[in-house]
């Protein structure tokens, strides 16, 4: 068994955000990064497939150098080695072109499953799991929140709205894009981050995986035009009155709205 | 917090990984517990000890017997991140690490290593050490314990005092007089005439166990004895690695401390905007932050040297001195931000602010480790 496990480094929850210069993305410099929070959790579920049978763990990521940190983090909490695609060349892609490079390394290493996060924490797309997917022409389950392995097959629950679970089988290989709080997250042990130093990490560029001149921001379909935060003030609606009131006329506009 | 002079471009991944590891450690276990057990005054949340062991929180930089073996930079950083949590919770790690295992690990046998090592780094025995005795505590070698040889027997009495984890401990390391100066005993919890009790009433370090050791009439052989150590340089070496950490983990205080006050002043409305927007306020603030940064370049250095092997007792001294004296000043100052929330244990100031009055006291107080360096300056002793 063969687990491929996608991670993504996104700014630490606690980083302090400023737009950059050109308006389309935050200033990188200085910030910590850490992992997205739910490929921790498709990490989790990998090292625990691991730890009840046979199974080789790699994890991968896209990125700088920086990128590096997150993928000793994960071998220190028990991956067995990394594959870290670092290409100038792959900057400024779109999700299909991030898609296309992670289809390109579930390829090279061809595993049973590749597992990951429903999304990022700071993109929130949600994308590239189903992406990946029809790239390697593998089935996909999304919102994943029980995993179970049996020959050949995976049994996967998956979140719905209003809280109801859906239980589908998948035939290996498949992409499975997990949702948060389906495990418990271990922490890296100082002996395990000790022992990920000799674990090792494979650098490939876009040209080792054959996506030279297809991904990056020149093969991006979509491109983000500006990021802001909301203007303050506007669309805020002060409601008053007692409380009973004011829970009356909070719930008449939750439903005026539909959101419920 | 950020990091104002690219303080981390100096740490390697490992040293980064393990900071950041304990800290979620602390933030999702320990912060939900802390409240409860200062509440109750002298209780430790003993269940997270086997995550803490599994971790690598005990005895985090020693090599061997199954001990994670990491640099002094890491382990500094390790106990910065507990004593974010908690003076307590660092003390704990401490006391296991520096004062037990290391003494074990550097002044005792083969035996005494196989037997406590790996049982100690995995949280299953726990130890104390007792030094510091109700009439001596600067002038520990002023000590009245006494390890009498009589035969092949070793006969202890004496009375310890201050002492952490004394009643939980599965072994004390206990120090004696002896007639070859000052030696270490391996005291066993159901030694016949060993005995403890815990001291109630603290205002300070109020999640952590402290106690009372008794020795009437202890008998021990030789397999108690650390061999390897004679005079005050047993006690002292152990003290030297405490201290180490302790001038990273008053950071961690100090962190917590900076951070608490930020966002309050920055929330908080007072006359014209918050109290962040006053003069008084942001003079505090910068205060804050240039001592912490001051700080972790001192206990960096500090451990590089350590780890280079070139460390001595006086570099130490001035590192302990110094960080937790700025804790304590960042402590009491953003105490003084949070008005009168700073009173109350919802807010973390004035809990770490007691703390660090125990920490200020205890491994050689501020003025004792004024003297240790006025000493060296001048070449005269004042102590
Ligand atoms: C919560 C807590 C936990 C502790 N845990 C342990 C433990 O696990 N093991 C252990 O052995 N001990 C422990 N201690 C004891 C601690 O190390 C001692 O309290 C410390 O060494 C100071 O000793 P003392 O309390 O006797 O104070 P004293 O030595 O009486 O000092 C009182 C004051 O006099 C000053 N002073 C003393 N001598 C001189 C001098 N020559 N010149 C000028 N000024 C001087 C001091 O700086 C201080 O201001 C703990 C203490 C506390 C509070």
């Amino acid at each position: 068994m063969k687990i491929l496990v996608c991670l993504k480094q996104v700014p630490h929850q606690d980083a302090r955000l400023d737009i950059d210069a050109a308006g389309t993305w935050i200033k990188e410099d200085n910030i910590k990064f850490e992992i997205n929070s739910y490929d921790t959790y498709a990490l989790e579920e990998a090292l625990r497939i691991k730890d009840a049978g046979e199974a080789e763990v790699v994890v991968t990521s896209i990125g700088p150098d920086r990128v590096t940190q997150a993928l000793r983090t994960a071998l220190g909490m028990g991956a067995d080695r990394a594959v870290h695609v670092k290409d100038a060349e792959i900057d400024g892609s779109d999700a299909l072109g991030v898609a296309k490079v992670l289809a390109a390394v579930a390829k090279e290493e061809s595993p049973d499953l590749v597992l990951m996060g429903l999304m990022s924490d700071d993109s929130n797309a949600s994308a590239v799991g189903p992406m990946i997917a029809e790239l390697m022409g593998v089935p996909n389950a999304s919102s994943v929140m029980k995993v179970e392995l049996a020959d050949g097959k995976v049994t996967c629950e998956r979140e719905l709205e209003g809280g109801a679970l859906e239980v589908v089988e998948l035939q290996t290989p498949c992409v499975l894009a997990v949702q948060s709080g389906l495990n418990q997250v271990r922490y890296a042990s100082l002996k395990g981050i000790m022992a990920a130093k000799k674990k090792p990490i494979d650098v490939k560029g876009a040209g080792d995986i054959g996506l030279s001149g297809q991904v990056g921001a020149g093969a991006a379909k979509t491109t983000i035009d500006k990021i802001y935060p909301p203007p303050k003030g506007e669309g805020a609606e002060l409601i008053e009155g007692s409380t009973g009131e004011v829970v009356e006329k909070l719930v008449g506009k939750i439903k005026e709205l539909g959101l419920l | 917090m950020e990091d104002f002079l690219r303080f981390d471009e100096l740490l390697s991944d490992e040293e980064k990984m393990a900071r950041e590891s304990v800290r979620e450690f602390v933030d999702k276990e320990f912060m939900p517990r802390v409240q409860e057990h200062v509440r109750q005054d002298g209780s430790f949340p003993m269940e997270l000890v086997p995550q803490m062991a599994e971790l690598g929180l005990l005895g985090t930089n020693l090599k061997g017997y199954d001990c994670p073996g990491l640099n002094n930079v890491a382990y500094g950083l390790v106990m910065q991140e507990l004593e974010r949590g908690d003076s307590g919770l660092r003390s704990f790690a401490s006391v296991q690490g520096s004062l037990c295992m290391y003494p074990i690990h550097t002044y005792g046998t083969d035996a005494q290593k196989e037997r406590w090592l790996p049982a100690m780094t995995r949280g299953d025995a726990i130890g104390c050490f007792g030094l510091t005795e109700p009439d001596f505590g600067s002038f520990a070698q002023g000590m009245r314990t006494r390890a009498e040889k009589r035969g092949d027997e070793w006969v202890l009495n004496g009375t310890k005092r201050w002492i952490t984890n004394g009643t939980i401990a599965d072994v004390a390391i206990v120090w004696a007089q002896t007639d070859d100066g000052v030696r270490g005993f391996l005291v066993e919890k159901d030694t016949p005439g060993f005995e403890s009790r815990d001291i109630k009433g603290k205002f300070s370090l109020r999640g952590s166990i402290t106690s009372e050791l008794f020795l009437s009439d202890v008998v021990l052989s030789d397999e108690n004895l650390l061999p390897g150590v004679s005079g005050m340089k047993g006690p002292l070496s152990c003290l030297t690695q405490a201290r180490y950490g302790i001038a990273w983990g008053a950071l961690g205080a100090a962190m917590a401390c900076y951070e608490e006050a930020l966002t309050y002043t920055k929330e908080r409305e007072v006359q014209g905007g918050p109290i962040a927007s006053k003069q008084l306020t942001q003079e505090k603030l910068v205060f804050m932050l240039t001592e912490i940064t001051k700080g972790q370049l001192l206990a960096l250095q500090l451990g590089r040297i350590k780890d280079q092997g070139n460390l001595k007792p006086v570099m130490v001294s001035m590192a302990k001195r110094n960080n937790v004296d700025v804790a304590l000043q960042i402590a009491r100052q953003a105490r003084d931000l949070l008005g009168a929330n700073g009173i109350v244990d919802d807010y973390q100031a004035m809990r770490h602010m007691v703390n660090l009055e125990t920490v200020r006291t205890y491994e050689g107080t501020h003025d004792i480790h004024t003297l240790i360096i006025g000493e060296h300056i001048t070449g005269h002793r004042a102590l």
